[in-house]
């Protein structure tokens, strides 16, 4: 069923009778050509796009909950290009302009909304280095605007502009970036996949994969053994776990990052804002709740809620910077876990085990690579040669030191992501 | 989340550096690429019991070995890195 003005229409005059569930439930057949573990944001548009671009619908995407009931639906619901590290900003500029097409392509209402993204700036050096990365930026053919404290007021004028502590010396301002409903996107890839063939396998949990002679034969699951010669293992917090059923090692962490969202209130925040000076950023959702978030918790945890000390961080990073949220009451906060690589960059590659794919280690920005991020390990799993805008995302870059993609600066330590 | 340091006694979480696994406390040998690789790298990242390397920076500046549950934020042991790595 296409999704359109007409069929709105009809539906509304008719009772809304006549809308039938957005994918198929199928059991799980005992081969596929391909099957994708995970099918949170990644592993469903790895399947999309292994359909779509190569041909290859044999695909059986298995999930061990709900689509949508992961990370994917549990995030800040960024979308930007703003990277400046070769291997990171070709990527997200691909990520980006995915992005700017998906709906037509889904033909689904992801609520993608270009709002624009200001990242502010507190002192000459973070100007300098933000004058740098916009430079980068238009380089690479994103867009890129250098405001200065006068110029940011004209598009935040809520800050607090008299903090001594932290004044505001301007900000990089990024048109382009903004938000998008975070669930709507899982929804969008689950029925697009699903209408090109894909086989979505929901509340399957994979308890095994079978390799046998270096090769991998297929997985075991809660619902049976399922073969095939290409098996791809998209899991975001649980990449170790799944990794280690075929003996495998990875150079991850996991760490929980907390979001929070408020009450419901009037159109007050038009963009997307990060704080230079405390991490901090905040945006507003279509439905009025202020939604933000700051770091990690900084220790491995898998317990999908956070601690105090991080949520009391937050609060104030954001006190300072906007005075008037204080009186906003927060409806809510999550938890969810972080697959952390040492350098803080992702991971999409070929494994020791031949037809064994990972795509992990988003750290702490998974969402904006959606699009991205399935198209790469597609033409992966499909070639069997890496995507050139994902060339560099290897396994090997930790033991070689070659491509390491530091986007902070920090080194590539696990406890400095 | 407090952790009962063994000479301080329990404190606040935001007084403690966390560093990472406790097998920094084993160092591979000189010239051993892929021990290294390993050490700095990889791993084991269970969900569950786990032991780790914190700091207690904010307080007498030890080193500890910190038993706890990734899972529940449980803490089981807190013992000296020296006595651990003695």
């Amino acid at each position: 069923m296409g999704y359109n003005a007409f069929q709105i229409l009809k539906e509304g005059l008719t009772g809304n009778k006549g809308w039938r569930p957005a994918w198929r439930d199928p059991e799980p057949k005992s081969e596929y050509d391909v099957i994708i573990i995970g099918g949170g944001g990644h592993g469903l548009s790895t399947a999309y796009y292994l359909a779509k671009n190569h041909g290859i619908t044999n695909i059986a995407v298995i999930e061990k909950g709900y689509i949508g009931g992961g990370n994917v639906g549990r995030n800040t619901t960024i979308v930007r290009a703003n990277y400046f590290l070769p291997g990171n900003s070709e990527f997200y500029s691909h990520s980006l302009k995915l992005w700017e097409n998906m709906e037509q392509d889904l033909n689904y209402n992801a609520m993608h909304s270009a709002r624009g993204l200001i990242n502010l700036f507190h002192s000459d050096g973070q100007r300098d280095a933000f004058a740098r990365r916009g430079n980068m930026m238009v380089n690479q053919g994103d867009d890129a605007i250098l405001l200065d404290r006068e110029g940011v007021r004209k598009h935040l004028p809520y800050l607090d502009f008299d903090n001594h502590r932290f004044p505001v010396y301007g900000g990089l301002y990024h048109p382009r970036g903004g938000t998008a409903r975070h669930d709507a996107v899982a929804w969008g890839y689950a029925r697009g996949a699903d209408q090109l063939g894909v086989d979505i396998i929901q509340q399957c949990e994979v308890t095994g994969i079978d390799v046998k002679d270096g090769k991998v034969r297929g997985v075991q699951t809660s619902k049976g053994p399922i073969r095939a010669k290409r098996v791809g293992i998209v899991v975001a917090g649980r990449s170790s776990q799944v990794a280690a059923m075929a003996g495998l090692e990875v150079p991850i962490e996991s760490h929980v990052l907390q979001a929070f969202v408020s009450e419901g209130l009037k159109p007050a925040i038009d963009h997307v804002v990060s704080f230079g000076m405390g991490h901090f950023y905040i945006s507003q959702s279509d439905k009025g709740g202020l939604v933000f978030g700051g770091d990690i918790d900084f220790y491995a945890s898998y317990a999908q809620r956070g601690n105090l000390p991080m949520m009391e961080h937050v609060m104030e990073a954001g006190m300072s910077l906007m005075p008037a949220i204080g009186k906003a009451k927060v409806l809510r906060s999550w938890g969810g876990i972080m697959d952390m690589t040492p350098d803080g960059s992702f991971i999409i590659d070929r494994t020791s085990v031949e037809g064994l794919y990972m795509d992990c280690g988003w750290c702490y920005g998974g969402f904006k690579a959606v699009p991205a991020s399935g198209w790469c390990m597609a033409h992966l799993m499909a070639e069997d040669r890496p995507h050139e805008v994902a060339a560099k995302h290897t396994f090997d870059r930790f033991r070689t030191g070659e491509a390491i993609m530091d986007e902070e600066g920090t080194g590539s330590q696990h406890n400095l992501h | 989340m407090r952790i009962n340091c063994p000479l301080c006694g329990e404190r606040d979480r935001r007084e403690f550096y966390y560093m990472g696994a406790a097998d920094y406390l084993d160092r591979p040998a000189e010239g051993d690429l892929d021990g290294i690789h390993k050490y700095l790298h990889i791993r084991e990242n269970p969900a569950g019991v786990t032991r780790d390397l914190w700091h207690h920076e904010a307080g007498c500046s030890s080193w500890l070995v910190i038993e706890r549950n990734t899972s529940t934020h449980e803490i089981h042991s807190v013992t000296l890195a020296s006595e651990v790595a003695k």
